[in-house]
């Protein structure tokens, strides 16, 4: 982007002549940024087996990215950051607790199979982080279901437990049920601030929803994300919640991923709409996805298979939304 | 008169770095004659006119050297006397070839040719007392077109159709352009002027509502305007619109001001009723009907940031560039870059040895560091160019069909809708050169509508012929 020795001639170009200076890695450092507050959080309650994760995924996904772009004899595109998120975003999605060789398998496989082979940035038909995590949780379900306890290294005797969604699977049966399963799994749930600050377990960066709000906010501001999917991604779940659970319709949004999910996954730009439109039935999709797999699919959680659901439907959308250019009847 | 802000945005629209301060507050300054003119026969949209003069011919200020040659198009006059050095194919401001005659205003008069004179080109008129035909006549034979840009006839314009009626007479100063201020100046400094020469339109096209649009940014034009308007009669307001990129665009202007939307292609403004006239123009027709002085000078602001001292300079049509730079004591650093027009739309142009037309509101020579050249990356398909698109275009889905040379997907996109404003590649943080595809695609697209026009007509042509031969 730097001006080229220019003595001679005068540069011909196609208008405009001007630029707002957006660039791809900016946004992809300011999506960083906005997701410092949950990294920080994540490390907060899960300690070093946290920092471990995050440094093993980002650091695979950087030389993954470069030996691939090597091979496929294209120009570096480490540059713009977005392998580097790939790796982060991906690392928040883990249980710390997982074997360091098994993000890197997951790495390897976000970027190789899950980005380039599609061609890179701007190309791949899935979120690559998500896709690695589903592949993670077919392959390795044990240890990606296994989760530390806020504070694990506090308490020697019981280190790993279940998230409180697992605990409250039983939620939707009934409302005595659920009644039932929230005071058996009491211990499971916690309370309302710790669900909101992320005293909980769960994935590295999912546990805490008032970072995640604030990293979404950032994002708002910075005109990064656009309303729409957040907005309609949490409305969603919270009105599914609501008439399908009764009172706990909170929990549902404030534990396993809708959080990241809505703010940092369902937004990523390759693989959501376009138009404004488009993104809120996109975020509605991920919601209804989201809540009909916690009830009735067989994993606890689902917003991530919901997310790739709807991305793989993302073209239909696109065609479905198009805008009506300016004057035009239809 | 009133004085209203627009309660009207259209979807869309950026904010550009505006620059304007380096000559928003420069009085226009008038160029000392220049020795050597370059008068283009394509200064106008539509087909050139057609030249009538020869090299050795000697030419007086105001006579006609180049015809009008079709419905769309106007006539070329001699923006100052002189000797007709050479008639040639000369590169214009918009990158095309086309004739041009190049005067040396030095020489003079041989003996035995008649001159005609100091005094007014055509005959003043007394437009109160006019009829329409004659003011029609008037604007045409003075040789005026849009002078916002596009270079529409300005007779044609204000010439509706029958069956349909102008109601609304909307004079365009918004000028979004960065860096431009010539019709900034214009309306401080001729405020009367334009409203002279709206008076002349609006008894050319009937009584019509008027509204002036101007940016708010240009807090003093509104206030010469709103003085020069205060007593005028009729249903008259000045639209104060949004500091917004294109708020200039014909057809965002009419749905800013008056809240119409022109429908899709082929309609036009008038089909709402409405008519677009820059500021500049309406100060061209009034100067056209009430002293008689046809369209041969306009105001061109030189700025940028190589320029030693920006100016507004009212300069005869022809006048070369280097002659302009020269006025504004030449450049201060070496220009990376020329530009005919402002940066969003303006065209870069090899040399400064390209002249200005009716239709120059400006020149930028901006040094390296205003210029940039980079790499394009793929489409992330973040949807900044779709919300910046002022026509609601899908710019992405455009850029990657041309990439993929399907132009036809492009086109069932409505390239064809484009208005080239560049907001799309203004906004992109790939760096991807969206506007410059949607001219690839609608250029192709044209070609391709030409090509079949004419075997149409080939084939059209040999039927016939059998048909004779028969």
């Amino acid at each position: 982007m730097k001006p080229k020795d220019i003595s001679e001639h005068y540069v011909l170009s196609s208008s405009p002549h001007t630029h707002s200076h957006a660039s791809v890695s900016r946004i992809m450092l300011d999506v960083i940024i906005a997701l410092l507050p949950t990294t920080a959080a994540g490390i907060y309650f899960f300690g070093m087996p946290a920092v471990w994760t995050i440094a093993v995924c980002v650091s695979t996904c950087i030389v993954v990215e470069s030996l691939c772009r090597i091979a496929m004899r294209r120009e570096g595109t480490v540059g713009d950051f977005s392998a580097v998120l790939t790796g982060l975003l991906l690392a928040l999605n883990l249980p710390a607790g997982i074997p360091l060789w098994m993000a890197v398998v997951g790495s390897v496989f976000a970027i190789t199979v899950c980005k380039q082979v599609f061609g890179g940035l701007g190309k791949n038909p899935f979120n690559p982080a998500l896709a690695a995590r589903a592949f993670m949780l077919i392959s390795f379900t044990g240890p990606m279901t296994t989760w530390l306890k806020p504070f694990w290294w506090r308490t020697p005797e019981a280190v790993t437990t279940a998230t409180p969604l697992a605990s409250m699977k039983g939620m939707f049966v009934s409302e005595a049920t659920a009644q039932a399963t929230m005071k058996a799994g009491e211990a499971g749930i916690p309370g309302l601030t710790d669900l909101i600050i992320g005293n909980m377990p769960g994935c590295i960066g999912e546990v805490s929803s008032a970072a995640l709000l604030l990293g979404g906010i950032y994002l708002l501001l910075r005109k990064v994300i656009t309303w729409h999917i957040p907005v309609s991604f949490i409305a969603t779940v919270w009105l599914y919640s609501f008439f399908a659970g009764g009172a706990s319709a909170h929990i549902q949004l404030l534990t396993g991923g809708v959080m990241i999910g809505a703010f940092f996954m369902a937004t990523d730009y390759v693989t959501s709409p376009t138009t404004s439109k488009g993104k809120l039935i996109f975020g509605t999709g991920c919601g209804l996805l989201c809540m009909l797999i916690r009830q009735f699919g067989s994993y606890p959680e689902g917003c991530s298979f919901a997310i790739l659901i709807m991305n793989s439907v993302c073209p239909l959308i696109n065609r479905w939304t198009q805008p009506k250019p300016f004057g035009f009847k239809k | 008169m009133k004085v209203v802000k627009s309660a009207f945005k259209f979807k869309g629209g950026v904010h550009p770095d505006y620059n304007k301060g380096l000559a928003n507050n420069k009085l226009i300054e008038a160029l000392p004659m220049p020795s050597e003119l370059v008068i283009s026969m394509s200064q106008h949209l539509g087909a050139p006119a057609k030249c009538i003069v020869k090299p050795g011919d000697y030419v007086s200020r105001g006579q006609i050297i180049g015809e009008r040659n079709g419905f769309i198009s106007v006539c070329v006059r001699a923006s100052a006397s002189g000797l007709v050095k050479a008639v040639e194919k000369r590169l214009g401001p918009a990158g095309g070839k086309a004739d041009a005659v190049i005067l040396d205003t030095t020489a003079s008069a041989p003996e035995g040719v008649e001159m005609l004179g100091d005094g007014p080109v055509l005959k003043p008129l007394d437009w109160e007392n006019s009829s329409r035909e004659e003011l029609i006549a008037r604007v045409e034979e003075a040789g005026i077109c849009g002078m916002g840009g596009a270079g529409f006839p300005t007779s044609v314009k204000l010439n509706p159709p029958p069956g349909k009626r102008c109601e609304y007479l909307i004079i365009n100063g918004a000028e979004c352009e960065p860096y431009l201020c010539a019709d900034h100046r214009v309306m401080v400094e001729k405020a009367s002027r334009i409203r002279l020469g709206v008076e002349i339109m609006r008894k050319i096209l009937g009584e019509c509502a008027v509204r002036i649009a101007v940016e708010s940014n240009k807090p003093d034009a509104i206030q010469a305007l709103s003085e020069a308007f205060a007593d005028i009669s009729g249903n008259v307001e000045i639209v104060v619109l949004s500091v917004l990129y294109p708020q200039g665009s014909e057809k965002h202007q009419i749905f800013a001001t008056v809240k119409r939307i022109v429908p899709e292609p082929p309609a036009l403004p008038i089909d709402v009723g409405c008519v677009v006239e820059n500021v500049s123009t309406a100060v061209a027709i009034a100067d056209a009907v009430e002293k008689g002085e046809p369209l041969l000078e306009r105001v061109t602001t030189v700025s940028g940031d190589a320029i030693s001292e920006p100016k507004n300079i009212l300069a005869p049509c022809g006048t070369k560039y280097s002659d302009l730079v020269q006025f504004c004591s030449g450049t201060k650093e070496t220009p990376a870059k020329v530009i005919s027009g402002g940066t969003m739309m303006g065209f870069a142009v090899p040399s400064l040895e390209i002249a200005t037309t009716k239709t120059t509101s400006g020149i930028l020579l901006l040094s390296s560091r205003r210029v940039f050249q980079y790499t394009s990356g793929p489409c992330i398909n973040c949807g900044r160019c779709v919300r910046a698109c002022p026509m609601c275009l899908n710019p992405a889905d455009i850029s990657k069909a041309v990439e993929a040379n399907d132009i036809s997907d492009a086109e069932r996109a409505h390239v064809m809708t484009c208005i080239e404003c560049g907001a799309c590649s203004f906004s992109c943080p790939a760096y991807r050169t969206i506007t410059q595809f949607c001219r690839r695609a609608k250029n192709s697209i044209r070609a391709r509508i030409a090509a079949e026009k004419a075997k149409a007509a080939a084939a059209q042509n040999a039927a016939e012929k059998k048909e004779i031969q028969k």
